[in-house]
């Protein structure tokens, strides 16, 4: 039977499109031109460049803490919320689903500007903890989601085969079902850590004096074009992360 | 009495994210349309009493071309991303596992890398001294003197490339639960590959394209950090409006009043979705 190869041209395609400005930016973070119109040969300068560059370290210190902070709360709220939502059927868990839906949803800009409202009525000073609050916010969906496709495959025999052979409640949760579940949580803390690494838009929000996170660092740099190559460097460092976490997350996502 | 009760344990667990996001949710949401109505003060902070001064100030004329066009960009995205990710999520369902999970990391790895850094990308690669405008202008495709950056064409091209994966990973989800079957034996009936791929694969899809458009279309609402800085002055969107009406008029009623508008602008067609696929699953069961 004739197939059409209009699937898999677009398919090709499209993969092309997605992945060439990046090949673009990792090339050029090793060329020698400044604006990389043309190949003027190999250099490591602006990895030098970078690595003298004190305020950009600086700046990944800010976002690796607030990282790791946001995406350790939202695992513990999203693994909670993921398992009320799989265990009961009622009008509460209808709001709570909606409302852990809706942020998914939800344009950053209006996240932004309305935790900003929050914060400028309530007299609260932004900074890192209005920071960490708003990535923890937009974090906590992505986790439940995560944690939530885990559970619909969760055997919950397996509790009560826990419980038939003599274990406590408590047990049976924290030696069959945290184990099980694992991999989704850490899967899902993944993402949002990537996502809050990202994040420049809410932030860019909520950030005050001396907070200056890595995305925020990045957007500065890019309105000066004498550090313009140096933006090469440091994206392909951060392109090359990126790959290793999704790389650990969907390994993690295919075990069990 | 049931204040006696103790709390339920389904209440225990719920809380913790209920009360988060109801806090830093919900109540912020609400406070954006209070502030609305409020007055500003000059420290960039919201004074006493009430008005309707800063509605009156949103219907300014000016605004229209700006709505309008952040209205077309964002349809024409949408069209754009949903001819791209139909043809290759049909393609992805249709390969074998190991294949699926490449392709699926590749579309995966482009969103996940940070946002600016896609955007500085198309910024570097169609600057006038860039790869793609020296190769075009070799191969004679465009004028000399041709600018590609800066003009609503980019901000089309950017957006549809930070939104593409959003329309890919839900049509992909909806394909790969269709059942291929089906395309046979419409090709056995008669039906000729275009015929039978719009016909039965499209409508077979219909939950995932449904939630893929409006998934694209709500994102592009909002955006503002494209148009800035791969569009000209004159290819402003609302979201440049109200990140402008934040950080440079320091007016936070003028932004949370047009942030009011675009936020009924994305709640409504999500509305008519869940409206919709409630209807749909009745008609099942």
């Amino acid at each position: 039977m004739k197939r059409s190869w209009l699937p898999v041209i677009t398919t090709l395609g499209v993969i092309l499109f997605l992945f060439a400005p990046l090949v673009v930016l990792v090339v050029n973070s090793f060329n020698a031109s400044r604006f990389g119109g043309e190949w003027e040969g190999f250099t490591l300068n602006w990895y030098e460049k970078l690595w003298a560059a004190g305020e950009v370290w600086e700046s990944l210190w800010i976002t690796l803490k607030i990282a790791v902070s946001a995406s350790l709360a939202a695992m513990v709220l999203g693994t909670l919320a993921a398992y009320s939502l799989h265990r009961y059927r009622s009008g509460l868990q209808n709001v709570h689903h909606m409302l852990i839906t809706l942020p998914l949803v939800m344009p950053d800009i209006l996240m932004g500007m309305s935790l900003l409202a929050l914060f400028v009525l309530s007299g609260v000073e932004t900074g890192l903890l209005t920071i960490w609050i708003a990535h923890v916010t937009f974090c906590l969906s992505f986790v439940t989601m995560a944690v939530l496709g885990r559970l619909q495959d969760f055997d919950f025999t397996l509790l009560d085969a826990a419980r038939d052979l003599g274990a406590s409640q408590a047990k049976a949760v924290k030696k069959v079902l945290l184990p099980l579940l694992l991999p989704g949580v850490l899967a899902g803390g993944l993402l949002a850590f990537t996502l809050s690494i990202d994040d420049y838009v809410i932030t860019f929000f909520v950030s005050g004096p001396g907070t200056t996170t890595l995305p925020l660092r990045v957007a500065s740099m890019m309105k000066t074009s004498r550090s313009l190559p140096m933006i090469n460097a440091l994206s392909t460092l951060l392109i090359a992360s990126t790959f290793l976490f999704a790389a650990c997350s969907s390994r993690l996502q295919r075990r069990a | 009495m049931t204040a006696d009760q103790p709390p339920s344990r389904q209440w225990l667990l719920t809380l913790p994210s209920l009360a988060w996001l109801s806090v830093f949710f919900v109540i912020p949401a609400i406070l954006v349309i209070v502030t609305a109505f409020r007055p500003a003060d000059l420290q960039g902070g919201v004074g006493a009493g009430w008005t309707l001064a800063t509605l009156k100030e949103v219907q300014d004329p000016a605004y229209l071309p700006i709505l309008w066009r952040t209205f077309w960009l964002s349809g024409l995205t949408t069209l754009v991303c949903l001819a791209l990710a139909l043809p290759m999520a049909f393609q992805m369902a249709r390969v074998g596992q190991r294949m699926r999970q490449v392709l699926l990391l590749l579309v995966v790895i482009p969103f996940l890398s940070n946002f600016l850094i896609r955007i500085f990308a198309w910024k570097s690669l169609l600057h006038p001294e860039g790869p793609l405008t020296k190769l075009l202008i070799g191969l004679h495709l465009i004028p000399e003197n041709a600018v590609l950056l800066n003009h609503a064409g980019t901000v089309l091209l950017v957006l549809v490339y930070t939104q593409l994966p959003f329309a890919i990973l839900p049509l992909y989800a909806a394909a790969e639960k269709f059942d291929f079957g089906l395309l046979d034996a419409a090709r056995d009936l008669g039906a000729g590959p275009w015929r039978s791929f719009s016909k039965v694969f499209v409508p077979g899809v219909q939950r995932g394209l449904v939630s893929a458009a409006v998934m694209v279309f709500v994102c592009c609402l909002g955006q503002y950090v494209i148009p800035q800085m791969v569009g000209g002055t004159s290819d402003e969107m609302l979201g440049s409006k109200i990140a402008q009406r934040v950080f440079s008029d320091r007016n936070l009623p003028h932004a949370s009043a047009l942030a009011g508008g675009l936020m009924l602008a994305v709640l409504l067609p999500m509305l008519v979705v869940v409206i919709w696929q409630g209807l749909s699953r009745k008609e099942v069961t």
